[in-house]
């Protein structure tokens, strides 16, 4: 790794960490049951949102009622979705004149855009109107984000209150992280993006000519639309010149900013933040990292302002990092050291002063070694899924660390709200495991853990595993299956696991060669996205409800304290031997064997 | 049933409102507003007419201009309508073969140099648009267009210098090198 590595990196967490006490305490504020300073400048708004919504602000949901109103929002937002992609050609703003998305891709979209997975078979510029993007995939990117806000918060609630029956109201809280937060933020982001370089127009596709005129290779059909073959049975071909350019705009800025604050990570583009419209300077991807982590982690600052010890969210903080970090500089030193594969060539992979030198195939100049290798933990250690560079073409061993980042379950940082609730499933585990080893109920934040929230804690943990393994092994035993692998021999096995760990956990990056636009694919994924995210959260905000109902204990000599170094390692470990238990084998099968077997070049 | 599904249907509607056409229109007025050239696609313009970006590369294959990125995308390269990379896994033969290929053309251009071509030269770009290549790769081809276009290297050392960027606030990314402009500048334009 090189000295420019260590500061990127550095840097990053400084400013990461600097931003998490003033976020998460404004979060707390914007979240606070007693009306709040912040608060003040949008009553107004929020009061006449509610009057036309005819929603009842007063309204204290049991949690039955709030898991209700939580699922018949998002599968109204996931029916609007899909039906906008089947309709965009009878639709406004469609400069590009796109057609009907087919039914099983739009099926696949809709489900990825309200899961907050935004895992995308589809190409963007080549697919999608803007009024697609705007009206669907955009504001999913809102909702899906708030709504993972509003289950962590009444979760949080859950600790706090006591022989309570509410857990709090899913419309407001629904709404004021959606203009509390979600909104001003990405304001913000978007502008400064703009200012970097990403598009932001209505107008359509325009061609520049090229400097250097070009050629494309297309095949000679003969009358009846077949391709000819010469005498040898090899395609005919032609060269047809290409002069132009076109040049791909539309209501990028706006959508890019949501799609890293929500930990959406659906592209406009299809590269991605690798597309320099969508990512042009080196701190616009500065920008976007940050804006990843940025709320998961100000989470933590919230989760223990509210529960009233704050040391509990820096804990919480801590284990993320614990884990993120080695990852990071693991991932930076593989895709550093090259590929073994060029190094018979002579090509230079070194590191210089001129050159980032490494494995530069599916990278981008401006982004580097460094640079690249931190979007890719900082994306899958959430579930963002955004990517500035191919994933597919990583290192074995670089291209490991997504992988598993994902398969932990998407708690290291993990999606706006879903990534602490998800963690708080797993702590309630690790102080189950803590009070097997003393022989004591367990307790977390004064309320006891007993067979309801650990049967629920344990669902929550384990269904993510299951839909990958299994998925998994579907999609090896299908034809159709293996028929969209691109890479020969163990990275196709790779690409079809980090298919099913993207989608089982609601990330939406890919190993990109997979053809996944196919009909057995957009079901699979989208039963797995669909399982990995409504469950989960209903499965937490009954966790919600029976907390509430308990009495608190009193902290005694006996309490498992949960603020301290040793429960930071107890949690970490937690994650680590359930990620690592279960996910070995298939690991074994990829990554790690593609590894092995460059150790003979 | 219904006090959930009401609520749920309008407020989805209001916030749709707000999130997909309030706040992608309030954006755009101010990017249009504050940054219009960045907003509109950093085109470059001569003489009143757009002749490219500078955020999106262009293919060059001819000894007399700077090469920049290899382009996995379809179906030619540089296609901006359709960015995206070549997925190559690194042990796939066809990365190497690739990569072999372009160290030959490369080499066919440039008979007499026989230095190790700097590593982004050979490998695809994960846009297919990389508008840059880095100052090493930029250094490699210049004996090569100083010759084409009878110039002094030394000249073409400082249209490479014009061209070249420097880590953002001299920390973030990479420093790097404007393809397209680094050429434009060397016709003239």
């Amino acid at each position: 790794m090189t000295a420019n590595g260590w500061l990127q990196l550095g840097l990053y967490l400084l400013v990461l960490l600097a931003c998490v006490k003033p976020l998460g305490a404004y979060m707390a504020q914007v979240f606070a049951d007693a009306p709040t300073r912040v608060r003040r400048f949008g009553a107004p708004i929020e009061r006449l949102i509610y009057r036309l919504a005819g929603v009842r602000a007063d309204e204290d949901m049991p949690w039955k009622r709030y898991a209700l109103a939580m699922l018949a929002f998002n599968l109204l937002g996931l029916l609007v979705v899909y039906l906008l992609q089947r309709m965009q050609a009878w639709l406004p703003l469609n400069p590009q004149g796109f057609g009907a998305v087919a039914p099983d891709s739009a099926m696949n979209t809709a489900i990825s855009f309200a899961t907050n997975t935004n895992w995308q078979g589809y190409a963007g510029e080549s697919t999608m109107s803007y009024l697609t993007q705007m009206l669907g995939l955009a504001v999913q990117n809102f909702l899906s984000a708030a709504t993972g806000i509003a289950v962590l918060i009444a979760l949080i609630r859950g600790f706090v209150r006591k022989t309570a029956q509410g857990i709090g109201n899913f419309w407001v809280d629904l709404t004021r992280s959606t203009l509390y937060v979600l909104l001003p933020l990405s304001l913000l982001i978007a502008l400064l993006l703009s200012s970097q370089g990403v598009v932001q127009s209505f107008k359509g596709y325009a061609d520049v000519p090229l400097l250097q005129p070009t050629t494309q290779v297309e095949a000679v059909k003969d009358a009846d639309g077949n391709v000819r073959k010469d005498a040898a049975g090899n395609d005919v071909t032609r060269e047809i010149p290409v002069t132009a350019q076109t040049l791909p705009f539309g209501p990028a800025a706006s959508q890019i900013a949501i799609k890293h604050l929500g930990t959406n990570g659906g592209g406009f583009f299809n590269a991605n933040s690798a597309h320099p419209y969508e990512n042009p300077t080196p701190f616009s991807n500065f920008l976007e990292m940050l804006a990843i982590l940025l709320i998961p982690a100000a989470l933590c600052y919230t989760f223990g302002a509210m529960v009233g010890d704050r040391r509990q969210g820096w804990a919480l903080l801590a284990t993320m990092l614990v884990i993120f970090v080695p990852l990071a500089i693991g991932c930076t030193m593989a895709e550093q050291a090259g590929n073994p594969a060029l190094s018979g060539l002579p090509v230079d992979q070194h590191a210089a002063a001129l050159q980032a030198g490494g494995n530069m195939e599916g990278k981008e100049t401006r982004f580097g070694i460094a640079a690249t290798s931190l979007f890719v933990t900082v994306t899958t250690a959430a579930s963002c899924g955004a990517v500035n560079a191919m994933h597919d073409s990583l290192t074995p061993l670089g291209g490991l660390v997504p992988i598993w980042l994902m398969q932990l379950g998407e708690v290291i940082f993990g999606g706006v709200g879903s990534g602490l609730y998800g963690l708080l499933a797993f702590a309630v585990v690790a102080v189950f495991i803590a009070g097997l080893m003393v022989g004591r109920t367990p307790e977390y934040l004064g309320k006891k853990i007993e067979a309801y929230e650990m049967k629920m804690a344990s669902l929550v943990v384990l269904i993510p595993c299951a839909l990958v393994v299994v998925g998994t092994a579907v999609a090896v035993l299908a034809p159709q299956g293996v028929a969209g692998i691109a890479n020969p021999g163990i990275h196709g096995f790779s690409e079809i696991l980090y298919a099913l760990s993207s989608a089982s956990n609601n990330n939406g990056s890919a190993f990109g060669g997979l053809s996944a636009n196919t009909p057995f694919y957009n079901v699979l994924l989208g039963i797995c996205m669909f399982m990995a995210r409504f469950p989960l959260a209903i499965g937490m905000l009954a966790i919600a409800g029976s907390l509430a109902a308990k009495k608190q204990v009193p902290v005694s000599a006996g309490t498992l304290p949960t603020h301290t170094p040793l429960f930071v390692v107890l949690l970490a470990c937690t994650v680590i031997v359930i990620g690592a238990l279960t996910f070995l084998p298939a690991l074994a099968l990829g990554p790690i064997a593609e590894q092995l077997t460059t150790l003979g070049h | 049933m219904l006090n959930i599904l009401r609520p749920a249907l309008l407020l989805l509607l209001i916030l749709t409102g707000v999130t997909g056409v309030l706040y992608p229109l309030a954006v755009t007025g101010l990017a249009q507003a504050m940054f219009p050239d960045r907003a509109n696609g950093s085109l470059i313009v001569r003489d009143g007419k757009a002749v490219g970006s500078e955020l999106i590369g262009q293919s060059f294959t001819d000894p007399k201009y700077f090469w920049g990125r290899p382009s996995a995308t379809a179906p030619f390269a540089n296609n901006a309508a359709a960015s995206g990379g070549s997925n190559q896994g690194p042990t796939n033969p066809a990365l190497t073969e690739a990569a072999r290929q372009r160290l030959q053309a490369l080499r066919a251009a440039d008979p007499g140099n026989t230095t190790p071509v700097p590593v982004e030269l050979v490998t695809a770009s994960g846009s297919g648009l990389d508008p840059h290549i880095s100052p090493a790769a930029a250094a490699y081809q210049v004996a090569r267009v100083a010759r084409a276009r009878g110039l002094a290297p030394a000249a073409v050392e400082a249209f490479v210098a014009r061209a070249t960027e420097g880590r953002q606030f001299g920390l973030l990314g990479e420093p790097r090198v404007n393809v397209l402009e680094l050429n434009l500048a060397l016709d003239g334009r």
